[in-house]
């Protein structure tokens, strides 16, 4: 397989999979908090908060934990795949919680109302609440997607940037700049941007298309 | 969708199969392609895929020093010395050499092209307060740098026209070079980059100061029980095989006139105790 496409492909895996697994977890929570009738002003904060953290600082946190000398260093996940994953999910986490939580907002109070009052439960609320708000889903996990595939600090550390085992597009436009070949760099750096627009348009449709 | 998840499955589930070797390596070994071009007749040989982890001399010694690595390939004797005496590494064998050289822009503004001792290339930066650009990550260029200045009985941090890139030795020749400042590099990088950057060599002399020593240690498996040290001791063996020295020494002769590495067969000019 050419090489491009062997790392093009790693990064949509190690990005995908890091998107869907922070969703598992972020979009139920952020519906939740959203749904609540009052504003969670300390949610809020650590949420929108953790939208800034920093890239190299997760992966050195997943880097102590994962090293074999580290607390979890029997799973051996340190420079494999999952390992990233791991890192990337807790990255795109507050960006898919925090924008599923300040979307839903506005419409939560009315769904909920109309759907006890046809005598829906509250699951059935949070359903139809999940089902109306498609354009936030969208927008949260463009947002989460986007942040991890153009991301390299995380990845670097975590993934360790093994050509055919972790190498993905940043850390490949990063190892081109450093033996100074910046055509290549910046030819991956367009491939990169490429398959981001590619995705975020995917998705985009997608909302769209069922939201009418 | 289904046909590109198989061979990315397939991959994944080959890539956990074998047991491959880790070796955390310098950049400029890296970079320059002299392991691509060596070690995948390692893995045809014996089977033994490897995964090159290349970062500076610093944070691959303390990759390996956690066992997150299984062998270290590095250019700072001092550093290696110590991670001997610590015992997270064994089996110490220095592999090939070549030389740091002192470039800068061809101006010279601090007129060290004639020098014939470093030190005093040095010291004339100093006193001229000519920009001078440090890579400032404990990589084995900058240990040496940090060496040369000591030596030189000078302390250069601090002063305004000493810029710390922290990057690696590619994107350090080019900051020197967009700034028209002296920097500190390794042969094989500067060779790599000479025709991108604006940038002469100015000190390039046979001096036993800028030796420039690359060795292999396997990490300690009785501190570090997990790690592959059956791999680790089969490639350290390969590594020091007469015909790979050949090779290693002729990797790119014919493009660039000499040999970017000159083997060592596994003696140390530099002694690592």
């Amino acid at each position: 397989m050419n090489e491009l496409v062997e790392i093009t492909l790693r990064s949509l895996l190690v990005s995908g999979s890091a998107t869907l697994l922070a969703a598992l977890f972020g979009l139920p929570l952020g519906l939740w908090l959203g749904a609540r009738g009052r504003p969670q002003r300390l949610a809020a904060s650590l949420l929108y908060a953790g939208m800034g953290l920093p890239p190299v600082v997760v992966g050195l946190f997943f880097y102590f934990l994962l090293s074999r000398s580290g607390p979890l260093g029997s799973l051996g996940l340190l420079y494999t795949i999952p390992g990233m994953v791991l890192a990337e999910s807790v990255l795109a986490f507050p960006l898919i919680a925090g924008f599923a939580m300040a979307g839903v907002a506005e419409k939560a109070n009315p769904v909920r109302r109309l759907v006890k009052s046809l005598g829906g439960s509250e699951l059935q609320a949070y359903l139809t609440l999940l089902a109306e708000s498609r354009r936030v889903v969208v927008a949260a996990l463009a947002a989460g997607f986007g942040a991890v595939i153009s991301e390299v600090g995380a990845v670097t550390i975590v993934g360790g940037d093994i050509r055919h085992a972790t190498r993905v597009l940043t850390t490949a436009v990063v190892i081109e700049t450093r033996k100074g070949e910046l055509e290549r760099a910046a030819a991956l750096g367009a491939v990169l941007l490429g398959v981001t627009l590619l995705i975020t348009a995917v998705l985009v449709l997608f909302g769209e298309r069922e939201a009418r | 969708m289904r046909r590109w998840l198989f061979p990315l499955v397939l991959g994944l589930g080959l890539s956990l199969a074998a047991s491959p070797l880790r070796l955390a390596t310098t950049t400029s070994v890296h970079d320059s392609g002299l392991l691509d071009a060596i070690l995948p007749g390692f893995t045809a040989e014996t089977g033994i895929p490897v995964q090159v982890i290349a970062v500076g001399t610093g944070q691959a010694l303390a990759i390996a020093g956690r066992g997150d690595a299984d062998a270290a390939l590095v250019h700072a004797p001092a550093l290696e010395a110590r991670f001997l005496k610590e015992q997270k590494g064994v089996l110490h064998a220095c592999l090939a050499k070549n030389r740091f050289l002192l470039v800068g822009p061809p101006e010279d503004p601090a007129g060290v092209r004639w020098e014939t001792n470093v030190l005093n290339a040095l010291r004339k930066i100093y006193l001229k307060g000519a920009l001078f650009v440090s890579r400032g990550d404990e990589s084995g260029t900058h240990k040496k740098e940090l060496e040369l200045w000591r030596a030189a009985g000078l302390r250069p941090q601090g002063k305004p026209w000493y810029l710390e890139s922290g990057s690696g030795m590619g994107a350090t020749l080019t900051l020197a070079s967009e700034k028209g400042a002296y920097t500190l590099t390794d042969l094989g990088t500067f060779l790599f980059m000479r025709d991108r950057v604006r940038l002469l060599a100015l000190f390039d002399r046979d001096d036993p100061r800028m030796t420039n020593q690359y060795s292999y240690m396997a990490t300690n498996p009785e501190r570090f029980p997990w790690v592959n040290f059956e791999g680790a001791k089969r490639l350290r063996a390969y590594l020091l095989r007469k015909d790979v020295q050949e090779r290693i020494g002729a990797y790119l002769k014919d493009r660039f006139g000499q040999s970017l590495f000159e083997p060592l067969y596994g003696r140390c000019p530099i002694p690592v105790p």
